[in-house]
């Protein structure tokens, strides 16, 4: 259970956003991000549900893949819309003792769902089909600009990508870790919410150890392949955009003002 | 000229107590003497804490000597303001094939060294494909690492190193945490890459099995060389080794437990087929 977490598992497929530019793509998922919050009614979560689905037939992710991103905030989801439904005011539908459902709510959960969905499968479709290494020098690009400012733009996106690369690596290892405390008496299952934190000291302690001893060899292996920092540094796979990119852009932009136009007409 | 030469090599490893002050210092490496003729096949044996591994990150600067000099390629490590160019030359694999790779495609990972040398974008993909085509890697060369097997992540790491066109490969127990098949496998891309390339090889190792085929064999305990020489003199001596908390291949073994019970056949056995043509003469 503990390897469904799809944010940062690239997919590899030959697809027509796999081979679009990093930049582009997260201008997307920024445009996507900005177009579910801006949609306030449901003819606009359609065409944000047009745009979505068109995005996952075009990126040749087999579905049930991307929908599994989606469990590990199965629990946040199922607690804001309990909270959303009974907590709201409005005209009530049913009511037992202080417990009421209104109208008002279930119209509000529901734009919630939707919303924290969206933003999940956005985000994990960035991530499956673009790999890490793209993703950071797509970020280096975007945010080169701030170097100006003494941000070092390229050691966070280096971290960044490790970040990545690694997730897999020491979720398996929990995964492991985990068993191995199981088999020496270590219980994850029983007991309340503190009594179940308590049972975890014996799974990150080793977590812990193993990481920093993972990132100690790594930086080791980094210099030893001569990594020196940004500077001088070129890349395998530069940037440029193509014409694919700028359709893109323009189809991005196209669904941005039609958010944008549903708003300000309030449909 | 040796491409690696080491002159009374030091290294000391400091303990530091809560305060900050040196507790006490620990000599990983003691008086090292090395020369290496490039293109050979060496190997550095011995059991764990002999200070080989202390030794081979000095081969491409990640350690800098606490005495004495090591020269790699002409480029003395204590000098060099720019240590990259040192380490270019000296390529370096490590034990775990997991905490090496900073790719999450494995062309992307090849291409990671040529990127920090700044090689322009042309050169990085010429270079990529070569050493994917050296180490027969070309057919997984756009899958995750994360998917392949030991043995196909340290030839996708020592791939890596090869992208850099080094005259020298250090290799640090690069098969102690793979399979018999994987450990095959890899040794198989070394021992290829040292006869078609011209690679200089350092294997550091404590299977003795994988040395048998080597040029040169070096043997460490407590941070000196203590023994020096081709395989066969190295294992004819069972009980000098055994000295040093080493074992013999199985084959040796048994030839020097022959020969000790007056079988007659000579010291320094290496393979199956020499035991049987020894016993049968």
């Amino acid at each position: 259970m503990i390897r469904d977490i799809t944010v940062g598992q690239y997919y590899p497929a030959e697809s027509v956003l796999h081979g679009l530019d990093p930049r582009t793509k997260l201008f997307g998922v920024l445009v996507f991000i900005i177009s579910v919050f801006v949609f306030r009614t449901f003819p606009g979560y359609l065409v944000a549900t047009i745009f979505l689905v068109g995005m996952i037939a075009l990126c040749k992710v087999p579905p049930s893949f991307i929908f599994r991103g989606l469990k590990p905030i199965l629990f946040i989801l199922a607690l804001t819309m309990v909270f959303n439904v009974l907590l709201t005011p409005g005209e009530i539908l049913w009511q037992w003792k202080f417990l009421r459902i209104t109208r008002e709510g279930l119209v509000l959960a529901a734009k919630m769902a939707i919303r924290l969905v969206y933003l999940v499968i956005g985000s994990s479709i960035l991530t499956l089909t673009t790999t890490p290494n793209q993703l950071t020098s797509g970020m280096e690009r975007a945010f080169r600009p701030l170097n100006r400012l003494h941000v070092p733009v390229h050691e966070v996106a280096m971290m960044m990508s490790i970040a990545l690369r690694f997730i897999p690596i020491l979720l398996e290892e929990t995964d492991k870790i985990m068993k191995a405390q199981i088999a020496r008496g270590a219980d994850f299952e029983t007991g309340n919410i503190i009594q179940k934190a308590k049972n975890m000291v014996p799974l990150l302690v080793p977590l812990f150890i193993s990481a920093f001893r993972r990132a100690n060899d790594l930086a080791m292996a980094m210099e030893a392949r001569c990594y020196h920092g940004g500077d001088e540094r070129t890349q395998m796979k530069p940037l440029v955009y193509s014409a694919k990119d700028r359709i893109a852009y323009l189809i991005l932009l196209a669904y941005l003002a039609a958010a944008i136009l549903f708003r300000i007409t309030g449909w | 000229m040796g491409i690696i030469k080491a002159l009374k090599l030091c290294f000391e490893y400091q303990r530091y107590d809560d305060e900050g002050n040196i507790q006490d210092t620990q000599k990983a490496v003691d008086q090292v003497d090395l020369d290496i003729a490039p293109g050979q096949f060496i190997a550095i044996l011995g059991h764990n804490g002999s200070g080989k591994s202390t030794l081979a990150k000095h081969m491409n600067a990640l350690l800098l000597p606490t005495e004495g000099t090591i020269i790699i390629d002409g480029m003395d490590t204590k000098e060099e303001p720019e240590l990259w160019k040192i380490r270019q030359k000296a390529g370096m694999v490590f034990q775990n094939p997991d905490n090496q790779i900073i790719g999450t495609v494995v062309e992307e990972d090849v291409g990671f060294g040529p990127e920090n040398i700044g090689l322009p974008t042309e050169k990085i993909w010429k270079r990529v494909d070569e050493s994917l085509q050296k180490t027969g890697m070309t057919a997984y060369r756009s899958h995750s690492p994360n998917k392949l097997s030991g043995g196909q992540k340290q030839r996708v790491a020592i791939a890596g190193v090869m992208a850099m066109r080094p005259s020298c490969i250090i290799l640090d127990e690069p098969t102690a945490m793979l399979d018999p098949n994987g450990r095959v496998e890899v040794l198989k891309a070394v021992h290829d890459l040292n006869r078609l390339e011209g690679v200089t090889v350092i294997l550091i190792t404590h299977y003795m099995e994988e040395v048998t085929d080597a040029d040169r064999v070096f043997v460490m305990d407590s941070g000196h060389i203590v023994m020096e020489g081709t395989p066969r003199e190295i294992f004819s001596q069972v009980e000098k080794l055994k000295e040093y908390r080493l074992d013999v291949p199985q084959v040796t073994e048994l030839a020097h437990e022959l020969r000790l019970s007056g079988v007659d056949i000579p010291e320094g056995i290496l393979t199956m087929e020499e035991l049987a043509g020894a016993l049968c003469q």
